[in-house]
């Protein structure tokens, strides 16, 4: 993928990497025609400052002022006012110490927001990390690993609303609607078969009796006379293409019987008779239960129709509770305990091209040599994954690591639009909090700046080794 | 190279390279089921987008593949009559542009000034405004918002612009200012020569051969303004919102609007990948440049 080469654009590589990070695909800023050349601070003392270029000083501050101007009024007065503000009361007027900060720490919205910034910046970062790993990697040995590469990365153009939207999607709760649920439903019938008639009883207890969702013959049954079992209330989605029911065929020695729908559409049928044009149950499990233990079973036909051994006879008959079980509704993926990996799943989504794109670059630039001398050393693929690439590729896999939690830290869209009203407050994250505090629902522009000081001290660690690796850069 | 190749085939034996074939293949199919699964929530959207409402409530987007009659472009039609979404793309825009033209010219002459030009402690103010890079906007919401109060123009696209502006502009420094310290010293003293002056060399040599670095710029800040919605959902007009707040206001009813927000969400996409296929180069560069925000 000719875009993962970073273009000469990025000629200064990402710029959170921890110090000794070598930006992937891209030189250092500092080239040899960089700057004045001159190493410190330029401006001597007593001498007039003028550039390489012979420009007066006044002439760099015009060029400088309106962006100094508008960094000096939008980001950093900003960040003195929310400290100051952070020790004032909800009214803004009263001065309210370290209240605030113990609030954030002790409120039990906020905890839970707290909490789950903490899962967050855990889990995303590494889970996309290690996705865009195992796709940088498996994507350089297929020839359209370009498509998938694009596939992937497509999410990262999209606003988080709109990934917010498609996910309140993905998730619906009713698996004929939400396609995670259709998914994860099917995958659960396939294992374990959903009851045939949800929902289907006797209509009275004359011939059967209920018994834990089980209905029970009152009667035992004989071989030689046809058991009849009718049953009502199955829903009509389940009976589409349903043969008519019929009684019986003969068997000797046998327990015969049939399992059908006991109603006629427009009326006139008479209860407990196959009635003609009455539809048969198939696929209904029946059992012979005598003394409280099943000796045999049996599943009824298309025509409704179902055949006992010998020992069934003079047993009752039983249809266990598992032919009429509600059917499995799947998950409730936007309920208060799945809520957060839910959304973290959609982040997931949307990032995990990020790190793959940015592995990719710094994959591209390991030497083919060191990985075929480990192979001619015998080492398998797995061996070389582990030993040779992944230790190679640890720089760039501390910045992606780096820029994702910084990026996680402040995650409010997604959470906001994807969380739907009722799981809100378990959904909970510090940027969402702050903006409820501060503009929402419960109002403390207090609170909200103490959580803003918060989320600033936090990145604090990563200003500084940024500093750090320009401050060096220079210096070379 | 290729004696190393043959080398390593010779010594893999026959079962190890059947293995390889087959790990091959798993691989590949591992990749497409991926790849599919990484398109089903999108395409979900776009069919749902060609479904009635009525269609939405009662069955899966699926169910097109086996009912291909129930598309329909319905909901594109209520969405191009709703006055308040058509008008949001427009202030979308008018916010879009402007921001982004801002940072990149602004930008640009600091970026040329930290490169180019001599004045005191020039290092430490170039520190300090890369310091600024991981500043989460967060910080600055209530102050802003109490600044722009006085100025008025709290709730207003001109607001919206200068945050934008402002919290795009460490990135546009950082990455101008390295990628015009590149530019050959030679010839900006061949032009200085012939006489041109700061302002003319700036605008007739630095800026052109910026290109890339621009590009790059421009379509990261274009992107990231265009899907914005935490800052204009505090900064931006409510009567007068841009699309991500016009939708978000539709989400609380998310079943009951389900046939603009679908719609509506594919429209306000459509821009950004469009931007992304046509620049996917320098959107993979600015990405990587800078998605520390």
């Amino acid at each position: 993928m000719s875009t993962a080469s970073a273009g000469g654009a990025a000629a200064s590589g990402p710029p959170v990497p921890p110090a000794d990070t070598p930006p992937p695909g891209a030189s250092g800023p500092s080239g040899p025609s960089s700057a004045s050349g001159a190493p410190g601070p330029s401006g001597a003392p007593g001498k007039k400052p003028r550039s390489v270029l012979g420009t007066r000083s006044w002439v760099a501050a015009l060029f400088l002022l309106p962006a100094l101007a508008l960094l000096g009024a939008l980001v950093v007065y900003p960040i003195g006012y929310s400290v100051y503000r952070s020790f004032l009361d909800a009214s803004g007027d009263g001065f309210a110490g370290v209240d605030n900060y113990r609030e954030v720490f002790t409120d039990e919205r906020i905890r839970t927001a707290l909490k789950n910034n903490v899962i967050w910046v855990i889990v995303a970062p590494s889970v996309a990390t290690a996705l865009g790993l195992i796709f940088a990697v498996l994507t350089e040995r297929v020839r359209w690993g370009t498509a998938f590469k694009i596939v992937v990365f497509m999410p990262m153009a999209i606003s988080m609303l709109a990934a917010g939207i498609i996910f309140r999607l993905v998730y619906e709760q009713n698996p004929d609607r939400g396609v995670a649920n259709a998914v994860w439903v099917g995958v659960h019938d396939t294992f374990k078969a959903p009851a045939p008639f949800p929902g289907a009883h006797p209509r009275d207890d004359r011939l059967l009796t209920e018994a834990g969702g089980a209905f029970t013959t009152r009667t035992v049954v004989k071989a030689g006379t046809p058991a009849v079992l009718p049953l009502v209330g199955a829903k009509p989605k389940d009976l589409k293409g349903a043969k008519t029911a019929e009684p019986p065929r003969e068997a000797a020695g046998r327990v015969t019987g049939t399992v059908w729908r006991d109603f006629t559409r427009g009326g006139g049928g008479t209860p407990g008779v196959i009635d003609p044009g009455e539809k048969a149950l198939k696929g209904v499990t029946v059992e012979a239960v005598r003394d409280g233990r099943t000796v045999a079973s049996a599943t009824s036909a298309a025509d409704g129709t179902f055949t006992l051994p010998k020992s069934a006879d003079g047993a009752l008959l039983s249809l266990p509770a598992s032919n009429f079980a509600a059917p499995y509704n799947g998950v409730d993926w936007l309920g208060p305990s799945l809520v957060t990996p839910a959304i973290i799943g959609a982040y997931v989504w949307m990032w995990a091209g990020f790190a793959m794109v940015l592995i990719a670059a710094g994959l591209a630039s390991v030497p083919r040599e060191l990985l075929e001398a480990a192979r001619v050393d015998g080492a398998n693929e797995w061996q070389v994954f582990r030993r040779v690439t992944v230790p190679l590729l640890a720089p760039v896999l501390g910045v992606v690591l780096v820029t994702l939690m910084i990026n996680v830290l402040k995650i409010f869209d997604l959470v906001y639009i994807i969380a739907p009203g009722a799981s809100l407050d378990n959904a909970n994250v510090l940027a969402l909090q702050l903006y409820q505090s501060s503009f929402g629902t419960d109002v403390n522009q207090g609170v909200g700046s103490a959580i803003a000081v918060f989320l600033l001290v936090l990145v604090l660690p990563v200003m500084l080794v940024n500093l750090r690796r320009i401050r060096k850069e220079r210096q070379r | 190279m290729t004696t190393l190749d043959t080398a390593v085939r010779a010594k893999r034996s026959l079962p190890a390279r059947i293995a390889g074939r087959l790990g091959g293949g798993v691989m590949r199919l591992f990749l497409i089921a991926v790849g599919l699964f990484w398109l089903t929530p999108t395409v979900g959207l776009l069919l749902s987008s060609f479904r009635d409402k009525g269609d939405i409530a009662a069955s899966g987007w699926w169910k097109v593949f086996s009912h291909p009659a129930q598309l329909t472009t319905e909901s594109y039609s209520t969405l191009f009559s709703n006055d308040t979404v058509m008008k949001s793309l427009l202030t979308t825009a008018l916010i879009t542009v402007p921001a982004t033209v801002l940072v990149v010219l602004v930008g640009a002459l600091a970026g040329y000034a930290f490169a180019w030009l001599d004045f005191p402690g020039r290092d430490w103010w170039f520190m300090a405004v890369v310091g600024l890079l991981v500043v989460p906007v967060q910080v600055a919401l209530i102050p802003v918002a109490k600044l722009f109060n006085s100025l008025g123009i709290f709730e207003s696209t001109p607001g919206v612009v200068l945050f934008h502006t402002a919290f795009g502009l460490p990135f546009a420094v950082f990455l101008l200012r390295n990628f015009f310290a590149e530019i050959p010293r030679e010839l900006l003293e061949a032009a200085r020569l012939d006489g041109a002056g700061e302002l003319r060399l700036f605008l007739r040599v630095v800026l052109p051969l910026g290109g890339p670095a621009i590009a790059s710029l421009g379509i990261f800040q274009f992107l990231w303004v265009w899907n914005d919605m935490l800052i204009a959902l505090i900064f931006a007009d409510s009567g007068n919102p841009p699309i991500t707040v016009a939708l978000q206001q539709q989400v609380r009813q998310f079943g009951d609007n389900i046939d603009i927000l679908a719609s509506g969400a594919f429209l306000s996409m459509a821009v950004p990948l469009a931007v992304f296929f046509a620049f996917q180069r320098q959107f993979v560069s600015g990405v990587m440049a800078g998605a520390v925000k």
